[in-house]
C-alpha cells in the first residue's frame, strides 16, 4: 500500500493564481468548514475560545512582500500564498509510512490517509517539504487535503457543486481544478499559456499542483513619470493619450 | 525540529542496547574459543541489552498518537525505513532469546552462528534507526553523509562502554580497551567534522524558491495565522538553538573527554571498577545531550515559509 502506484494517467490537482489571490483565507475556512465534517473530519481545534488557540487546516494563507527585480524592472508588491497538499508524483509521505496508512490513489493520484490504519507516528510529516500535513493532537492520528473526494465524486452534489470547498469558495477564481495529467484540460492549458509552475522541483516529488506567477506589473518608468507633477500639466484627456503614446 | 523526548530515549537507549548486542555478537562469534566464557557474564550482557533495547522501544511508543496501533508498522519494509527498523529490531530479539533457549541441538555448534547473526540483526537495526532520519529530504542536516557513520559509532561506543563494564577476562578487556578507546576519540572527531559541516552549509532552497519565484526576494508581510500549529511547533522549533554551543561543548566532554579520562584510568590502573561504569554513565548523557542537538537544530524546510 505504501509503495507508489504506477504513474496514473489521471492527475486531479489544482492550479493557484498568485495574480489574482488577494489572501481573503477564504479557500482555508471554506475548507475548514467542508472538512470538519467530511471524510477528514473531525477537523480538530483544541482551546478554540481559550489562550493559544490551535487546530488542524489543510489551507494555509501565506503573505509576503517582494522586493523590488532590477533585472525585470519588477516593482515591490505583496503577494498571497496559498499553501495546501501539491498531490505529489512522488510523494515521500507515502513511502516514509510504516502501516500503510499514507497513500497515494492509482486512478487520479490523489494523496490520502486512511486514519483506521495510521498511529500517529507523524513521519509523514517530516518527510514532507510543504508542510501538507497536519497531526490531530486530539486523535492521534495524522490530516491532510483530501481535494474534497467526497465532493468531486459525489454524484447526489449538482454537477457544478464537485469541485474542491476551496475552489469553490474563492471570489476571485484565483484556484482552479482538474486533470493536469490531461494536457487539453483547462488547467493544463492554463498552466501553458501562464508559465505555471512546482514548487521545488529540485527536491524530486513531482508536484502536481501548479502556481502561475503574477503577471508581470508595469514598470515602475511609467510610476514616476506618471506622478502627480505631471498629472497637474494637461486636462484629463491629454494625460491618457500621452500614455497611450507612450507605450 | 522539535526534539521529543520520547525519540531522544529511544535512540539512546536503544541504540546503547543494540550496540551491546553488536559488541556480544562479534565477542562470542569471533572471539577465541567460543564457549569459553563465563555463561554469567554474557547473560548479563545479553539481559542487559534487552532491558535497553526494551526501555528504548517502550520510549517510542509514547511519541505514536495510536500506540495499540502498532502491529501495523511492521507491514510496509518495502519503503519504509521505520517498518524496517521494527522488524530488524523483532529479528534481534528473536535471535537474542534463542541464544539463551534450551534448544535440542548442543549449544556449542549453533553459539557462534547465532552470535554473529545478532551482530548482523543488531546493526541493521541500528542503520535502520539512522536511515529514518537519513532518508528525508527535507532535512537538509540529516541527509549528511555523516549521520549513519554517526548513530553507528554512538551504538558502539555506548554499548562497547556497557559491554566492557560487565565482568570480562582481562585478556578481552587488554583488547577492548584500546578499541574503545581509538573510537570515542573517532566519534569525537565525527561530530566535530557534522556540526562544522551544518553550520556553514544553511537551507540549500530559499524562500522564493518554496513559493516558485526562485527570483524574487520574498520577506513575511503576514502570516497564516496568529498563534502555534502543529507546523511551526513540530517543524520550527527554535527554543534554545541559542544555547546550542555550550550544549555541544557540555555533550563532547560528556561522550568523549570524560570517557577518555575513565578508559586511560583503567588501562593505567589495570581495573575497570568503577572507570568504565563512570564511562558508560557519561556517555549515555553525551549520547542523550548530542541526540537533541541533533534534532533541535536541524532545519525542515517548511520553516522557509514562515
Amino acid at each position: 500500500m505504501t509503495a507508489l502506484p504506477p504513474p496514473s494517467k489521471k492527475k486531479l490537482g489544482l492550479v493557484i493564481d498568485l495574480d489574482t489571490c488577494v489572501g481573503c483565507h477564504a479557500c482555508a475556512t471554506s475548507c475548514k468548514e467542508w472538512n470538519a465534517g467530511g471524510i477528514a473530519g473531525p477537523l480538530t481545534d483544541e482551546r478554540p475560545y481559550g489562550k493559544d488557540p490551535q487546530g488542524v487546516w489543510f489551507n494555509r494563507v501565506h503573505s509576503y512582500e517582494l522586493e523590488a527585480d532590477a533585472a525585470t524592472k519588477q516593482p515591490a508588491q505583496t503577494l498571497h500564498f496559498p499553501r495546501s497538499c501539491l498531490h505529489c508524483e512522488t510523494p515521500a509521505c507515502v513511502t516514509v509510512c510504516p502501516t500503510g496508512a499514507s497513500y497515494k490513489r492509482a486512478e487520479d493520484g490523489i494523496v490520502l490517509v486512511d486514519e483506521d490504519k495510521c498511529i500517529g507516528c507523524k513521519l509523514c510529516s517530516w518527510a514532507c517539504p510543504y508542510g501538507a500535513r497536519e497531526y490531530s493532537h486530539v486523535e492521534g492520528v495524522m490530516k491532510k487535503c483530501t481535494l474534497c473526494v467526497d465532493r468531486i465524486y459525489n454524484d447526489k452534489l449538482d454537477e457544478i457543486d464537485r469541485q474542491p470547498a476551496c475552489v469553490q469558495a474563492c471570489p476571485t477564481r484565483a484556484r482552479h481544478f482538474g486533470d493536469l495529467g490531461d494536457p487539453d484540460s483547462d488547467v493544463s492549458k492554463l498552466v501553458a499559456e501562464r508559465g505555471g509552475v512546482a514548487l521545488m522541483p529540485e527536491l524530486g516529488y513531482q508536484p502536481v499542483n501548479r502556481y502561475l506567477p503574477p503577471r508581470p506589473r508595469r514598470t515602475g518608468d511609467d510610476a514616476t513619470t506618471d506622478d502627480a507633477s505631471q498629472a497637474d500639466t494637461g486636462n484629463l484627456a491629454q494625460r491618457w493619450l500621452n500614455r497611450i503614446l507612450k507605450r | 525540529m522539535n526534539p521529543a523526548l520520547s525519540v531522544i530515549l529511544f535512540t539512546t537507549l536503544s541504540g546503547t542496547g543494540y550496540g551491546l548486542w553488536l559488541w556480544l555478537g562479534l565477542r562470542i562469534a569471533l572471539g577465541p574459543r567460543a564457549y569459553d566464557f563465563e555463561p554469567i557474564g554474557w547473560f548479563f550482557a545479553l539481559l542487559l541489552g534487552a532491558v535497553l533495547t526494551t526501555i528504548g522501544i517502550v520510549a517510542s511508543l509514547w511519541h505514536l498518537g495510536k500506540p495499540l496501533r502498532v502491529w501495523r508498522a511492521f507491514t510496509q519494509w518495502r519503503t519504509s525505513w521505520m517498518s524496517r527498523e521494527g522488524v530488524m529490531a523483532v529479528a534481534t530479539l528473536a535471535v537474542a532469546v534463542l541464544m539463551v533457549a534450551p534448544l535440542p541441538i548442543p549449544h556449542e555448534i549453533v553459539q557462534r552462528p547465532l552470535a554473529a547473526l545478532l551482530a548482523v540483526c543488531a546493526l541493521g537495526t541500528i542503520c535502520s534507526t539512522a536511515m529514518i532520519y537519513a532518508s528525508l529530504k527535507p532535512i537538509p542536516a540529516w541527509r549528511h553523509p555523516l549521520v549513519l557513520p554517526g548513530y553507528i559509532g554512538f551504538a558502539l561506543l555506548t554499548g562497547g562502554l556497557a559491554f566492557a563494564a560487565l565482568p570480562q577476562p582481562t585478556p578481552v578487556l587488554r583488547f577492548a580497551l584500546p578499541v574503545l578507546l581509538v573510537l570515542t576519540i573517532a566519534m569525537a572527531i565525527l561530530k566535530l567534522a557534522y556540526w562544522r559541516a551544518i553550520d556553514a552549509k544553511p537551507l540549500p532552497q530559499t524562500r522564493g524558491d518554496a513559493i516558485g519565484l526562485p527570483n524574487r526576494k520574498p520577506s513575511v508581510f503576514e502570516r497564516p495565522h496568529t498563534e502555534a500549529n502543529y507546523l511551526t511547533k513540530e517543524m520550527g522549533f527554535v527554543v534554545a538553538r541559542k544555547h546550542a554551543r555550550k550544549m555541544r561543548v557540555f555533550s563532547l566532554l560528556l561522550f568523549a573527554a570524560l570517557p577518555i579520562l575513565c578508559i586511560a584510568l583503567a588501562i593505567a590502573t589495570s581495573r575497570p571498577w568503577p572507570w568504565l561504569d563512570i564511562a558508560t554513565l557519561c556517555a549515555i548523557c553525551g549520547a542523550f545531550l548530542e541526540r537533541w542537538l541533533f534534532f533541535a537544530q536541524a532545519k525542515h524546510l517548511v520553516t522557509l515559509y514562515y
